[in-house]
Order: C-alpha cells, then structure tokens, then sequence
C-alpha cells in the first residue's frame, strides 16, 4: 500500500467517525434536548404531553400536601409559581431536604393533559442560600426582581414573594 | 505569620517558575548547556516553594486560624483533623494550589527522572511546564489568594460544606489533579517536540510513561469520585452526565487515545503528528475541566464561592496554552515526517480505529457538555441535556469501540488478516453470544443489559485468550509458567487493563437491571424488593462530631434468614444549616442492597430502597484499570529509559 492511498484510507476513516459522530449528536440533541419552561412561558403556549421539560420557579407558598398514595408511596403536590402564573406539580418521591416553600426548585417532567405537571426530579441544591439562575432569569421576566435595582435580595426573602403581593409588573 | 510565609513562598515559586521558563526555553534555543542544566534545579526550587505555601495552608487550616479568611469560609474547631486537613483543599483556592503543587512535582519528577532525556528535549519540557506553572501561580496570587486574612477575626469558622465531610475528600482531588496535571507533562513533551520539529520512536519511549501514569491517577480519580456520588449523595446512581463529570471524562478519552497512539509512535513511528496532536488535546481537555468546574459557568457541588475575575482569567489562561500549542500546531506539524507504513488491517489499524472511536466519543461529550451554555449566551436559550442525550449518541460509537478493543492486541503489526484474528478469539467470541442470548432470555428481552453482559463476557475472556495464545498456555502448557515470567509487562499490563474495562462494563451492565422502590412505612412494617423483605425496627436519635443524626434501623431478611441490618441516616449540621442523608448500603458483591432514609412524618418514614446488581464492580473493574496503567508502567523497557540512579543526585542538590 502506497502512502498516498494510505493517507486516503486515514482520511476517509476519519471523516466517517467525525461524520457519524457529528450525526449521533445532532439527532440527539434532536430528541433529548430538556428546555427550560416558566410558569408564564406554560401559560402562554403549554408543551405537549409527550416532551419532558424542566420547570422552574419558587414553590407557592402553603401550596405544599404531602400525602400518601393507596401503594404506600408517599405524593407530593404544590405549584410553582413565578408570580404571574402557577403551575400545579404531583411529585412521586422524597423531596430533597432543601425543599422549602417560598423558594426556588427546578424540576424535570412532563405536562399532562389535565394541566398539571408530573415531576419525575425535584431537584433543590445543596446550598440554602442558592437560587436556580433559571429560577432567577423566570423571576426577573415576570417582574418579580428588577436588576436595575441592584443584586436579587437574599434568598430567605423570596419568601415573602408570594404571587398576590407582587410588585406592579413591568412589560414582560 | 505562617499565612505570610506561605504566601512569599508562592510568591517565591512564581519568580522561580520565570527564570525556569527562560531559562529551559532559550537555554535548549541557543544551546547553552549552562542555562540547561539549571532548569532541573529550578524546578525543584519550584517544588520546594510551592510545598511550603502548601504546608502552611494545611497548617493554618489545622490550627484553625481564624484570620485567615479561607479558613473562617472553610473550617470550623468542632470538625475532625481528616476534614480540618482535607477541607483544606475543599474550596476554590486550596484546590488551586493543590493543582499548582502537583504541578510542581510533574516537574520535579521531569527534572529527576528525566536526566536521560536529550538535554535540549529536558530543558524544553521543564520550560514549558514552568510557562504554564508561571501563569497559575499568577492566577493564584492574583485572584485566588488562600492566604488572605481577615481583621477582626471571627470566633470561630463557618464550617465545611456537609457533603464534603467525608474521606472521599482526602483522595479524590488529589488523584483526580494527578491525572489531570499530569497530561501538562505530555503537553510539554508534545510542544518540545514541536519547537525541535522531531517526533521519532524515543520520543514516544519518553512520553508514554507520562501518559499511562496520568491515565491511571484520572482513571481512580474520576473511579472514587462516582463512588463517592454513589454513597454519598443517596441518588444510587453512579453517574449522571453532570458537566463537571464530563469534564473529567473528556481528558480520560483523550489520554487514553494518546496512551494508546503512543505505542505506534513507541513501536512503529508512524502516527507522529497525530499523537502529538492528541497530546495537546487531553491536556486541553484537562484545562478545560478546570475551567468549567473553578470559573464557576457551572453550579454544582464542585463550584465553590466564585467571582467573574476568575472565569476570564482562567479562559484566557486556557486560550493561551490551548490556543498556542495548537498554533505551534499548524505551523510545524509539517515537518514531521511519517516513516512507518502499515495497511488498514493491521494493530496499527485496530489502534487508529481505537483513537477515531474515543476521539468521537470525547467530541460528543464535549458538544453535549459546552452547547447549553452556548446556547445560553450566545441565543439566550435556556435548556439542558440530560443523560438520554448522552446514552443515544454515545451508545452507537462505543459498540465498535468495544467490539474492536479485543481484536488490537492479537493483530500482529504492519499486515494483519481479519480471520486468524478472529479465530484466535473464538472461544471468547462464542461465550460472549452465549451471555448475551442467556441475559436475553432471562431478562425479558432486554437489549441494553443483555449487550451489555455480552461484550463484558467477550472483553474478558478475549483479554484472557490473548494472555493463554501468548504463554501456549494450551499448545505446551509445561513452558507455560516460564513464558508467563518473560512476558513484558507491558502486555501484562494491558491484557490487564482491558480485562478491567470487561469488569466495569459487567457493573454498568448489572445497573440496567437495578429497581428501586420507595414507600412510607411505620415501624415493624416491611416492604419487597428483588426477592428480599426490608423490615423497618424504628428510628433513633444519635449523636455525631459535629452533626446530630436521626438513625433508621432496617432489617434485610431473605425468606426467613437474615442478610444484614442496615442504618440510614439523615444528619443535621448545625454550623451550616444543612441536612444531609447518608445511604446505608450492603453490598454482597453480586448486588448492592442500598436504603435512603427520608422524611418522618405520620409516625412513620419513608424508605427508598435500592437493588444495585453487580454495582461494585463498575469502580472494581476501575481499578483494575488502573493497576493494568501500573504494571504497564512498571515494564523493564520503561524504566530503562527513566533510571533512578541520578535523580537522587538532581534532587540532592537542589
């Protein structure tokens, strides 16, 4: 075999293997892309049942029942809301310890039909001081934190947030 | 006082680095043997510099100083002297340093070991680590300083985040940084060569012992933190496609295409530039890792308290040493000639399809790791790819990888055919079909497992296979045992090491099968999973160093026999208002049985019980990895070309 023709395998082999890989990713990212989804952007166009979406916002306050379902697993239900709207949340599982009313959670799954959105992840971090950039972005959207008015207050004051005594909302 | 010792004594090794830098880089340029030969001298000045500043951080952190700001952030008196030390390095300055002082000793090993390398080729290497070294030590002193103090000090510190408290923090950054630091010696090698314009067989003799070393620490590194993820954090998953795991992954796949791309250099001279081309990559690869996870782009439980300031800094200092090695890249490259010549089929072929296949994988865990951010600030898009993304494109590319990864090793060299190969193989080939239709079958159709079983059986058993054709282990089984002794190390080594992988792959297999369930029981209630009763006896309190806990006693009963009793616990720290859970987990290597206690309520709690098959042997088959990296790394052949004799001497006088 000749160096040329070898140089040509080489390179065909290479372009097949970024190729391939280039494909892989793009029809991944086709199908597994998880977008993230506020309360207002559900309400103003609802995704389909069958897309998994994260969802984020600050836990309504006195939304959260813990109950058990009739197998013995216990059921979380709450909504999430970034003041404009509200989202109503089923979770089936244990909510992380950082999981407080009033603050900030992201959680992944899927809108049912009725409108209410089956958790399949709760995730709260590992820090109480901590809130979800996204959660922050939501926020500020829907009027709830204006950045020209200085850095988001403290964490522990989100809580005071609640949808009924939001601030006049600026256009959104 | 001793702050301010440390923090002249890094301020010592950033001038030291410079003149090490000049020195080994227009030394070898004007061939000045003088100015060579005090690079070696200057790197250990380095190391002794910079294991000062160290020593004095890890004092100030057991003192528990509390003016000096990083302890107050860090540390608090009530936490135990393990965590007073390692918390020492668990935080964003402390694990610079700690990247900087295993920095310092690549290069004090460059400059021991390496008094066989050419003069010009040592002094190059040790002025390129020191380029490198200078700009951290900039970073650190600039940014990051861990010696600051704080006026009037507090009482006490503010503890140690909760998740960290615990051993894994003493091991896993360490061998983690070993791993990634230690890819800046074969980016060195790799621009030296570049500069001189010469990449010859030598060349790959010098570099591989760097590679399989690095490989190795990375290998246990990222092992022992997906372990301590897995006990730790009470998800019972081991791997979650986090972007700080794949930035440990991404310099894994790199260096293991280059520690493997190295043998052809090593052995046949062909793949230069390619080799020196993935060089750059895994330490790029490396630095990139370290940017995501210190500038703070990221929010995890590796992303400690951050200001922008680093972020830019460290992305410049990533542009610069990416950016320029890759320039020296394209401007020399030329002017390596490729001399061996082998065809398609053949091992040089098997390692080329070897390095096409991680390369692609490590692009795609790339792509799927930097596009959401991407798309965060360049279209203002919020999304995230989650762990399906990864499984679909990586899935396809690591079948071939897998399949071909046993036919390497039997291919001879230069010319091969695809049949005799196979034909050695044949046993293991027929047993890995047979695992996988058995699992098929067993398992309910289930594809992912039962491939999975099926390739772990044939990597095994082909890693075996090759290891009995080598010693005639079945053509004359008396000389056996003589062959076995004469055999290299090397090949020890990796018929080792991709026999590991086959156990790993065993684990991740058995975790496609593992169940989980969860419930809220009272005590003396039980729940069932996989064949076993978990009985609930009660929850207690009980007390802990620095954290009060409440304890669940469960018991494992299989039939009417008991397994095991396990104790969950859910632990409050009061310095950090922070609970955490700790997973009782027994493991009886076939599965681990694995039990999270969760909120109390209505006079009962809730259990979220875990039935993990064959999980242990994902970190087990890691670490035979790493021993096969080891004992490759042992080979007579290596350390002829590193003898210890006059490394005594170089570090004697310094």
């Amino acid at each position: 075999m000749t160096r040329k023709s070898r140089r040509l395998w080489l390179l065909l082999l290479c372009a097949l293997g970024l190729g391939s890989a280039t494909a892989l990713t793009l029809s991944a990212f086709q199908d597994n892309l998880v977008f993230f989804r506020s309360p207002s952007d559900i309400a103003r166009e609802a995704p389909t049942p069958e897309r998994a979406f994260r969802l984020g916002g600050l836990v309504e306050t006195g939304s959260v029942v813990r109950e058990t379902a009739a197998d013995g697993k216990p059921e979380a239900r709450f909504r999430v809301t970034d003041g404009a709207h509200g989202v109503a949340v089923t979770y089936a599982g244990v909510l992380p310890d950082l999981f407080r009313e009033g603050q900030g959670v992201v959680t992944l799954g899927r809108l049912g039909p009725d409108g209410t959105f089956r958790a399949s992840e709760v995730l709260a971090r590992h820090d109480e001081s901590y809130m979800p950039p996204e959660v922050a972005d939501a926020l500020k959207k829907s009027g709830h934190w204006n950045p020209n008015q200085g850095a988001p207050p403290p964490a522990a004051t989100w809580n005071t947030l609640e949808p009924a005594q939001a601030q006049p909302r600026r256009g959104s | 006082m001793i702050p301010e010792i440390g923090h002249f004594a890094l301020a010592l090794a950033l001038a030291l680095s410079l003149a090490q830098a000049l020195v080994g880089l227009v030394g070898a340029q004007r061939a000045e043997a003088r100015l060579m030969g005090a690079a070696a001298p200057l790197a250990a000045g380095v190391l002794v510099t910079v294991l000062a500043a160290f020593a004095c951080l890890v004092w100030a952190y057991v003192a528990n100083d509390t003016t000096v700001l990083n302890v107050v952030q860090n540390s608090h008196s009530a936490k135990p002297l393990l965590y007073k030390i390692s918390g020492a390095w668990g935080n964003h300055e402390g694990s610079m340093l700690l990247w900087v002082l295993i920095l310092a000793l690549c290069g004090g090993a460059v400059a021991a070991f390496g008094s066989n390398l050419p003069s010009a080729l040592q002094a190059r290497v040790l002025g390129v680590l020191a380029l490198v070294a200078l700009g951290f030590l900039g970073f650190i002193l600039a940014t990051s300083n861990p010696f600051e103090r704080i006026w009037p000090p507090p009482m006490d510190g503010q503890g140690l985040n909760p998740i960290l408290q615990d051993p894994g923090l003493a091991f896993h950054p360490p061998l983690l940084y070993l791993g990634y630091v230690g890819f800046a010696v074969t980016y060195a090698f790799a621009v030296a060569a570049l500069i001189e314009g010469r990449v010859d067989a030598a060349w790959g003799r010098w570099v591989r012992p760097w590679a399989l070393a690095a490989w190795s620490f990375l290998t246990l590194g990222i092992a022992l933190g997906s372990w301590w993820a897995y006990y730790e954090l009470g998800w019972g998953g081991y791997w979650f496609w986090d972007p700080v795991e794949n930035a440990s992954l991404m310099p894994w796949l790199a260096g293991c295409a280059l520690l493997h791309s190295a043998i052809v250099v090593e052995k046949r001279e062909a793949l230069k530039t390619w080799t020196v081309f993935l060089a750059l990559l895994a330490f790029g690869m490396s630095l990139l890792g370290t940017f995501l996870v210190r500038s703070g782009v990221l929010n995890s439980v590796h992303a400690f308290a951050n200001d922008p300031a680093r972020g830019t800094v460290i992305l410049v200092l990533l542009a610069i040493y990416i950016g320029g090695g890759f320039l020296l890249f394209a401007w020399r490259a030329q002017a390596m000639l490729p001399t061996g010549v082998f065809t398609p089929i053949s091992r040089e072929g098997a390692l080329v399809l070897n390095n096409l296949l991680l390369c692609s994988i490590a692009a795609v865990v790339l792509a799927g790791t930097l596009y959401p951010m991407f798309a965060d600030l360049v279209l203002g898009e919020k999304f995230s790819v989650g762990p399906p993304f990864f499984n679909t494109a990586i899935f396809p590319l690591a079948v071939p990888l897998i399949g071909a990864m046993t036919l390497g090793p039997v291919m001879p060299w230069k010319r091969a055919r695809l049949f005799p190969a196979l034909q050695r193989l044949w046993w293991a080939a027929l047993a890995g079909l047979a695992a996988l239709v058995l699992c098929f079958a067993i398992e309910d159709n289930r594809v992912g497992p039962a491939l999975g079983f099926g390739a772990a059986v044939w990597v095994i058993l082909a890693a075996v296979a090759d290891i009995a054709d080598r010693i005639a282990l079945f053509s004359r089984p008396r000389a056996a045992w003589a062959r076995a002794k004469g055999l290299p190390r090397a090949a020890w080594g990796g018929a080792i090491a991709h026999a590991g992988m086959g156990v790993m792959i065993l684990g991740l297999a058995g975790m496609g099968l593992a169940t989980d369930t969860l419930r809220l029981v009272k005590p003396g209630e039980s729940v069932a999973l996989a064949g076993l009763d978990y009985r609930l006896i009660g929850v207690a309190d009980a007390p802990g160093p620095n954290f009060s806990a409440r304890r669940a006693t469960v018991e494992v009963r299989d039939g009417g026999r008991l397994v095991t009793t396990l104790e969950p616990e859910r632990r409050s720290f009061p310095v950090a208002r922070m609970t955490t859970t700790e997973a009782a987990i027994h493991t009886t290597w076939l599965s681990d049985l694995y039990v999270v206690l969760g909120e109390e309520r209505d006079g009962g709690a809730v259990l979220r019980i875990h039935h993990n098959p064959l999980a242990p042997w994902i970190w087990l088959g890691a670490a035979i990895m790493a021993l096969g990296g080891g004992i490759s790394l042992s080979d007579r052949r290596v350390r002829v070309s590193a003898p210890a004799a006059k490394a005594v001497k170089a570090g004697a006088r310094a």
